[in-house]
């Protein structure tokens, strides 16, 4: 800045030129490119609320003439949504919660303890990770037909309720309070147990947080699983759901799209109002590598 | 007397084992139970013919991966997967590069603009499908009406710089997206290029602000331009952060399932142009109930994906930077 202020009159106008046109891309890229990333919502919103005539337009027309909300209630009762958002909502819900148990106990022993074989169990913790879950799908399947598991709330929360990538998370997080602060509790006969519940959860809230809400979002969304684990539409979920709402409406977009339009809503909402945390969070995992 | 306090240290030791066991018995019970034994036990599979509604399964060895290497379908599979993570990779990586370097600028609405890059990731796939089948719809779909009316634009802009002299540049007529096996591919990099890359720019964004500024001002005294201090400061600096994105991206991309599932409602494609692994691996395995088959062919799935994180490996630690 200050070599620009030294600059004569005539150049000084070229740079301001230069500088506003850079400006000018800069903006125009990024705000197309945004409306690009948009584009499929508001078309989706769009299509939700059109009757059948604007649905089959051919040229494109972003605001439907009168609103027909009515599409939503049709969409809803046309399937078992209700049955679905349920059983989505029980799902993520317990599967967060026993998650968040789980994996502070593990990522507290790893962050925090010393003991026979650490290393080795970090390690093959951590493999799991490599290995795509597909590969585990079939023999996870024949285990749960031996279970009698199928089409039961057990097959859909109970291999879900540990992950790898939280335990590391949370053990990243745990370890950067001071150790000091652990061995001060422990003299003056803080049990470990006491400490990891009244010192280092407290503390621990934005990497709780984050990996809550990724599991919440990661359960709702999941779909291979539950699509092979369900035959009965009363234990379906809402991804798999509305894959067979599609088979029964066919081509009416209008219901369609408001039904997709409901089965992202929740987590949409969700993430408008913790962004912050959410994108921190991702910052986060990204970081270390 | 100096044996007492090694002796108590060592006690206090397995104390401590014990109890840190107590705190992994839930996470390595779940885990055991279904990462560390089917892990296993798919590869026990794979050596059998294993039909799921059949009591007695017989041992075969090594045939099912020989007749994989010799079944098209599954050939087929593996290079449409390939010719998926070839375009969608690179696309997205480059595209989230170029969206991070712009967004770290000083710049009004940053929030609002990163917002609307994201959104598209947290949406369940199966819903975003929903939304791009319809968009890709031969006649009354999004993006053949906005192709249609950029092309008449294209034309009339032509028609009026030869001062009416060219009339039809461009012809456009209607793409029939979800028909055509040639578009398959091409349609679902569309979609996952649209879906991810917010993710990326914000871990990008994030290994951007570690690029000390000074570095920047001091090119900048040395009169380097912006596009010089880009090739010799910020890539070089971040490459961790793109050596961790293109693992995550590669692997995910071989994991292709559930946007040709939904896209193509329970079918691969027209002539099964999507037909992926994954995709192979679910119609053997739930469809046909061949599970012994379906286990080889997510075997080398996994060996596949195992060579890729291997190479990225090797290469990061020629060209990566892990510190400055």
């Amino acid at each position: 800045m200050a070599r620009t202020e030294m600059l004569p009159e005539n150049q000084m106008w070229r740079y301001r030129l230069s500088h506003f046109t850079k400006r000018f891309f800069l903006y125009a890229v990024l705000i197309a490119g945004a409306l690009i990333m948009i584009a499929p919502f508001v078309w989706m919103l769009s299509s939700s609320l059109k009757a059948p005539h604007e649905i089959s337009l051919k040229y494109i027309k972003w605001l439907p003439e009168t609103p027909q909300w009515q599409n939503y209630k049709i969409a809803w009762e046309a399937a078992p949504f209700s049955t679905y958002f349920r059983n989505s909502f029980f799902i993520a819900a317990v599967c967060m919660l026993i998650e968040v148990v789980f994996s502070s106990l593990a990522a507290y022993a790893f962050a925090k303890m010393n003991f026979f074989g650490k290393n080795v169990l970090f390690v093959l913790f951590l493999g799991t990770m490599m290995i795509p879950g597909e590969v585990m799908l079939i023999p996870n399947y024949i285990t749960m037909v031996n279970f009698g598991w199928i089409d039961t709330y057990y097959a859909l929360i109970i291999p879900w309720t540990v992950s790898v990538f939280s335990i590391f998370l949370l053990r990243q997080f745990f370890m950067s309070i001071p150790h000091e602060l652990f061995e001060a509790a422990l003299l003056d006969g803080c049990g470990k147990f006491k400490y990891l519940i009244t010192v280092m959860l407290p503390l621990s809230k934005p990497a709780l947080a984050t990996v809550m809400l990724f599991k919440f979002i990661g359960s709702w969304n999941a779909f291979l699983w539950v699509l092979i684990m369900t035959n009965t539409p009363s234990m379906r979920t809402i991804p798999v759901g509305l894959t067979y709402f599609v088979s029964d409406v066919g081509a009416q977009y209008n219901y369609l799209m408001a039904a997709s339009t409901f089965a992202m809503a929740p987590i949409l909402i969700l993430f408008l109002l913790l962004q912050k945390q959410f994108i921190q969070g991702i910052a986060r995992t990204g970081l270390k590598g | 007397m100096l044996r007492i306090p090694a002796e108590m240290k060592r006690k206090k030791y397995w104390k401590e084992t014990l109890e840190a066991y107590l705190y992994l018995l839930p996470a390595f019970a779940i885990l055991g139970m279904f990462s560390f034994y089917p892990v296993i036990k798919s590869i026990i599979i794979s050596f059998y013919d294993w039909h799921l509604l059949r009591k007695e399964q017989y041992f075969v060895g090594l045939e099912n991966y020989q007749r994989l290497l010799n079944d098209k379908n599954f050939l087929m599979a593996i290079s449409n997967t390939f010719r998926y993570v070839v375009g969608f990779v690179p696309i997205s990586i480059c595209l989230a590069l170029i969206i991070a370097v712009l967004l770290n600028n000083k710049i009004k609405g940053r929030g609002v603009l990163r917002l609307a890059y994201f959104l598209p990731w947290v949406t369940s796939s199966v819903a975003i499908s929903m939304v791009w089948r319809w968009i890709y719809n031969q006649h009354y779909g999004l993006l053949n009406m906005a192709l249609a009316s950029i092309a008449g634009f294209v034309n009339k802009v032509v028609e009026l710089v030869t001062l009416g002299g060219v009339a039809q540049v461009w012809e456009f007529s209607n793409i029939n997206w979800l028909m055509e096996p040639r578009w398959t591919i091409i349609n679902i990099v569309i979609i996952s290029v649209w879906k991810s890359i917010g993710y990326y720019v914000v871990i990008f964004l994030a290994g951007l602000q570690n690029v000390p500024s000074e570095l920047y001002e001091a090119a900048e005294v040395d009169g380097a331009s912006r596009w010089q201090s880009f090739w010799k400061i910020t890539l070089p600096l971040i490459s961790p952060t793109t050596f961790f994105i293109s693992i995550i991206a590669i692997i995910g991309a071989f994991k292709l399932f559930t946007e040709i599932y939904v896209l193509y409602t329970g079918n691969p494609g027209p002539l099964s142009s999507g037909l992926t692994i994954v995709y192979y691996v679910y119609r053997n395995a739930f469809e046909r109930y061949r599970m012994g088959y379906a286990s080889a062919a997510a075997y080398i799935l996994f060996a596949i994906i195992f060579v890729f994180t291997l190479i990225q490996m090797y290469a990061s630690r020629r060209r990566v930077h892990y510190d400055f």
